[in-house]
Formats: structure tokens, sequence, C-alpha cells
């Protein structure tokens, strides 16, 4: 069941006009700028599909860049995100593109600052609600509403094993878990859904594990 | 977890609650969260709505200029007193129309099940409110009643205009309210169901057909659309009448009817009114584009 909560449907709260390309866009961004962790440099959007088509009426420009900008889907600031976002001098470009997507509302998100880059592909289900579905290139499922971990990892036995083993120590419980690699013993990710916000402490736990490379966060 | 309306109804009957319980006692499993957290959460929601509607019914206008304003015409049409139709329905239409202005205009709204949509449930609400003489509570509970049917069309169809047109949004949120608003007039579980089921099929094969993409033309005068058709199924279910097409299928039905709808009539502003040379002409206008 992709709707698990009643407030997917009674919510959320939000500046409009649109639940799916005003507040989902803007949830997408934030998404991305939760993983990427500080406000980027530039940023550069694609739309496909109806995102495409109608992001001007709809607001999911400014939406979207208002959720890189950390604002919530019922700020009041994403109205004015564009200048907020020229005033601290971030680069912004929108793409419309023709490519079929599987869903109508998908936008590529591309950001970045000298340190380093990401890119995610995020997917408006309607009513607010949305799915990442691609994270620097690993093919994932996240919804953004719960918390979750995102793990690189090399593609070696025991490291999931390793992780597992250490949430079940402090008391974890994973609601989701699925791991996708580009190539076999490669670089590969672990997406991580819990039911509560995770300490600091225990990213670093993590961190520090045999074959772990980088590991983030997404707060609830 | 209940996955369907049969399932839902079944669970309210066998444990004698209303379906606002069944939908608040499964939040609160699925969530770890009290009673209370629960409820003040919805409550929350409720707040935003009187105050979208109260906004609406002072008179708003939207960037583009193409919606605002309805509302407040509409409510003093009803202080004439010379309508044609009825008091509760015109209200029920005028706070309809007032949360969807308030939203093409981009103010704080709380989408029931979607924006686009956020006016049929509230209006209607706020309409019946002042017939039924509802507590704050079940105020609350009329949101969670029409949420739990929402729940089942989000898992079993869509609640996305992009992925099953306007019947997916209107058509849900017309139906959703139609049941709370049976519960809320003391009908039963089963009943809730008919009226879903009765308005569904009304609102089935309806396109999403945005004048230039925005959430304004027709979204605002099908929000008014949805409010009546949701009070008036819900005064026929009350009256007894059931649906030959049990609501589940109705649901599955319109799933089906949104996966073989075009394209081009699911929220990309390429087909319909949109398409129409007025609806062509004010998006050029607007923003400053030409149309092909």
């Amino acid at each position: 069941m992709k709707f698990k909560s009643v407030f997917d449907i009674i919510g959320p709260v939000m500046i409009g006009p649109s639940s799916s390309h005003t507040a989902g866009a803007a949830r997408i961004g934030k998404v991305a700028r939760s993983l990427f962790g500080r406000e980027p440099k530039w940023i550069s959007i694609s739309f496909y599909g109806s995102f495409a088509k109608t992001y001007k009426g709809h607001g999911t420009d400014v939406a979207i860049i208002g959720g890189i900008l950390d604002f919530d889907t019922f700020d009041e600031r994403i109205k004015s995100s564009l200048g907020i976002a020229h005033q601290s001098g971030i680069q912004i470009t929108f793409h419309e593109e023709d490519a079929v997507t599987d869903h109508p509302n998908t936008a590529r998100v591309k950001i970045g600052d000298d340190q380093g880059d990401l890119e995610l592909v995020g997917v408006s289900i309607g009513g607010g609600k949305i799915e990442i579905t691609e994270l620097n290139g690993f093919e994932l499922k996240l919804s953004g509403n719960h918390p979750a971990i995102l793990i690189a990892h090399n593609d070696k036995f025991g490291a999931i094993a390793a992780v597992a083993n250490l949430l079940a120590k402090h008391q974890i419980n994973i609601g989701h878990m699925e791991v996708s690699r580009k190539e076999k013993g490669k670089l590969a990710l672990m997406t991580i859904e819990v039911d509560q916000n995770i300490d600091d402490s225990v990213l670093n736990d993590i961190s520090i594990l045999p074959n772990i490379l980088q590991v983030t966060k997404i707060v609830d | 977890m209940f996955r369907n309306v049969t399932e839902l109804v079944q669970l309210a009957e066998s444990k004698g609650i209303k379906i606002a319980e069944v939908m608040i006692q499964q939040e609160m499993e699925v969530k770890e969260k009290s009673r209370e957290e629960v409820l003040s959460q919805m409550d929350k929601n409720l707040e935003v709505m009187e105050k979208a509607i109260e906004k609406g019914l002072a008179g708003v206008h939207s960037f583009s200029g193409l919606t605002g304003g309805d509302a407040v015409l509409l409510q003093k049409y009803i202080e004439k007193g010379q309508f044609l139709s009825g008091e509760i329905i015109l209200d029920a239409v005028s706070k309809a129309v007032a949360t969807n202005e308030v939203n093409a205009a981009m103010g704080t709204i709380c989408a029931t099940p979607t924006a686009g949509s956020a006016g049929v449930v509230p209006g209607t609400l706020f309409a019946v409110k002042n017939k039924l003489n509802p507590s704050r509570e079940q105020m609350i509970e009329f949101l969670f009643t029409a949420g739990a049917f929402g729940f089942v069309v989000a898992n079993n169809a869509s609640i996305s205009g992009a992925a099953g047109g306007c019947q997916a949004e209107v058509g849900s949120a017309s139906g959703m309210a139609a049941a709370a608003i049976v519960e809320m007039a003391g009908g039963t579980p089963k009943q809730s169901a008919e009226a879903m089921a009765i308005t569904l099929k009304n609102m089935l094969g309806l396109v999403c057909d945005p004048v230039a993409g925005l959430v304004e033309v027709p979204c605002v005068k099908r929000n008014a659309m949805g409010a009546s058709n949701a009070m008036i199924a819900a005064d026929m279910a009350l009256a007894g009448i059931t649906s030959r097409i049990p609501c589940d299928e109705v649901i599955d039905a319109m799933y089906k009817i949104g996966q073989n709808m075009p394209t081009a009539l699911k929220e990309t502003a390429l087909g319909g009114l949109a398409a129409t040379p007025t609806g062509k002409k004010l998006q050029e206008k607007i923003f400053g584009i030409s149309v092909k």
C-alpha cells in the first residue's frame, strides 16, 4: 500500500496551488537538500511529463527550489524562493524534457558546490506524496516520509549484515530496506527506512564499519 | 489495515463503531501515536481549513487574475434570499470555492486529498455544521471519515489528476465528503459507502484540463460542483437509496478509466478546456508565449 497514513489524504498543510506539482515538488527538493546536507551553490532541474508542461503555472519551480532551500510545504517563503536563492548567489537552471517517464510528474535534481554534487530523481505520486527513485545513479525507492539512512558501500559480503547488526544493537527497527548496485563487486547503496530519528553517534559507528564509504540521513 | 471499502464497513459494523473511529485506531497503530496526538494533528488541519474559508470569503485573487472573488459573490447572493437551490448547498459551494480561490492565490490550505480538490471536504463540512451543530470532536471525526474513504481510493486507484484525471481528484474529494456528511448526519457505515459510490459514479470520466496548467480554470468551479454533488448524494443515501454497483467496483472503474484517459486530458494542459481558443489565448496572455 502506497498510502499508509490518513494524513497523506487529509494533508499536507501547504502553500497552493497543487499538491502534486507544488507540495510534492517542495518535498522532492527538501529530500535533495537533506541528503546533500548543506545549501548548494548551483541547482539544475529537469522536468518531465506534466511537470515539464505546467511547472510555471503550478509554481513547481519555486516549490522545488524552496525545498532545496530547506523550506517546508507550508512555508510562505516558498513563493519568493527564486529571489531568495538569487540573493544567496545560487545559480539555477531549469530544463523541460520531452522524454517519457514511468510517472508523469517526474523531476531530476542536480545540486552541488565546490566540494561535491548530488543527483536524484523524484516522483510526485499525488496528494503531496513523493518517491525518490534514483540517487547518484542508483535505483531506489524512498518515500521521504520516514527517517532514513543511506549508506554507500563496497559490494562485499558482510557489509549489509554489519550495518543490520549495529542497528539491532542500538534497538533500531528497520521498516523498509533496499540494496542497489551499479555493477557486481563495485559500489553499492543501502537504503534503510527506520521508525525514529537516528543519533549522529549511530551514523558515526556505521561509517567506521568495514567497506562503508559514506553515510547520510534523512530526518522525518 | 483495511484494504477496501467493504473491509472498512465490515470493521465498523463488527465493532459497532463509526468509520471515523476505525481510521483513528488504524492511524494510532500505524504511527504508534496516542489518540490525543492523532486527534490534535487533525485539529490543526481543521484550523487551516477554517482559516482558508474565512480568507476566501473575505475575497482573494490569484496572480494570473483568472480566479477570485466568486465566493464573495455567492455569499452576497445567499444573503439576498432569492436563491433557487438551497441555502446549505450554496453555502457549501461558496466555501468550497473560497478554499480553492485561496489555493489558486498561493495561500495556505490543507490538501483533501489534493490541493486542486481542497475545497470540497471543508466546504461541505462548514456548511452542514450550521444544520447539524456538531461538536469540535465531531468535526474532527468528519475529516477522519473522509480520510478513510480517500485512503481506499489512493491505495486502489489514484488521487492524482496527472495519473487519473479530475475524477481522481474532485471525484475522490466529493465521494469522501459525501461519506463523511452521511456519518455526521447519523447514517450507517453502509450508507456512507453508498453515498461515496453514488457520488463517484457521477464523476467518472471527468478529465483534468487546467487552462494554462494553472489550478484555477476549471478547478475552482469543479470544487463547487463537487461540493453540491456530495450534498445531493449524501441526502440520497440517507433516504435509503443504494448504488447498484458496489463502492469498491466504482473505485476500480474510476482507476481503469483513468488509465485509458489520454495524456492530453491528464493535467498536461494540452487538451479539453486548456486547448479551446480562449484557453490558449489566456495561456498566451499569462505567460507571454505562443501556444501551438
